[in-house]
């Protein structure tokens, strides 16, 4: 049963990846993601890195209240949830000089490539940049194997 | 305020007559909101991945500079990406009005505030009628 949905899940990646090839992929730059309406579409723009043990996801969240936070993990599923306030919330429309901060709720629903260990999921913020570090499943870690010298 | 994205004379210095050994450093301009108060104006300016250190706000010659260098916060292998930290430069000219001597800088959450408080005689005051 495990078998078959991950043969799904590797045809389902095959498919994503060969429309990436097809154009729909954007080259990586800094893009501004807190203009208005670019920001409706994926918020908060995120890097994924790894390692032997584990990866990191990193999010670029200026601004956002620590604790508004929610972060969930379900299978390969990562979920971050917050909400970044416009502070002060008393400002009156008409003394803005400048609005190009965009504020409000988020949810992002990212997929990661491979299992990873629910139980030790950690996250963390600083600097307005929010790294989740997700230990791989044991299973999906890569084994050492030792040459015999007959 | 009015915004200059030229540089100050401090930095133009001779030009190079042959490339640099180092890449130049690219730039990109922080989103920022600017609101007005009784007291003054308060900029704020989203600097993710920009720590205390690596952050440079100064005024000279009634230009309001940022510097920022962004660092990332994770040191491991790229598997996917789709932003790059780098740099966050930003100018804005100020007005006489404002009282460059007690601006105020902080940051936290990845936010610049910048409180620039009005000069004494930018401030507004109440006149009071009298009826003769």
């Amino acid at each position: 049963m495990a078998d078959l949905w991950e043969t799904m899940e590797a045809l389902r990646r095959e498919i994503d990846r060969a429309f990436e090839d097809f154009g729909f992929r954007t080259e990586p730059f800094f893009r501004t993601a807190f203009l208005p309406g670019r920001a409706a579409r994926r918020y908060p723009l995120v890097n994924i890195y790894a390692d032997r043990d584990a990866l990191y996801v990193e999010a670029l969240a200026p601004g956002v209240d620590p604790a508004s936070l929610d972060i969930s993990v379900l299978r390969n599923t990562l979920t971050l949830a917050g909400e970044k306030r416009r502070v002060p919330e008393d400002v009156r429309p008409e003394a803005f000089h400048r609005s190009e901060r965009a504020t409000g709720r988020f949810v992002r629903t990212i997929e990661l490539p491979l299992e990873v260990d629910e139980n030790n999921v950690r996250a963390d913020y600083k600097n307005g940049l929010l790294v989740v570090t997700l230990p791989k499943a044991e299973r999906v870690k890569p084994k050492q194997i030792n040459v015999q010298v007959s | 305020m009015v915004e200059r994205t030229v540089a100050t004379q401090q930095t133009q210095q001779v030009a190079p007559t042959a490339e640099g050994t180092r890449e130049r450093e690219r730039y990109v301009a922080p989103p920022v909101d600017i609101y007005e108060t009784p007291e003054g104006l308060v900029v704020m300016a989203d600097l993710p991945g920009v720590s205390k250190d690596d952050l440079e706000v100064r005024v000279d010659n009634h230009v309001l500079t940022i510097r920022g260098r962004a660092r990332p916060a994770v040191q491991a292998d790229p598997i996917y990406r789709e932003y790059e930290l780098v740099n966050f430069f930003r100018q804005f000219e100020l007005t006489e009005k404002i009282d460059e001597s007690r601006i105020t800088a902080e940051l936290k959450h990845g936010v610049l505030t910048l409180h620039l408080p009005k000069a004494e005689e930018a401030k507004p005051r109440k006149i009071e009628v009298k009826v003769a």
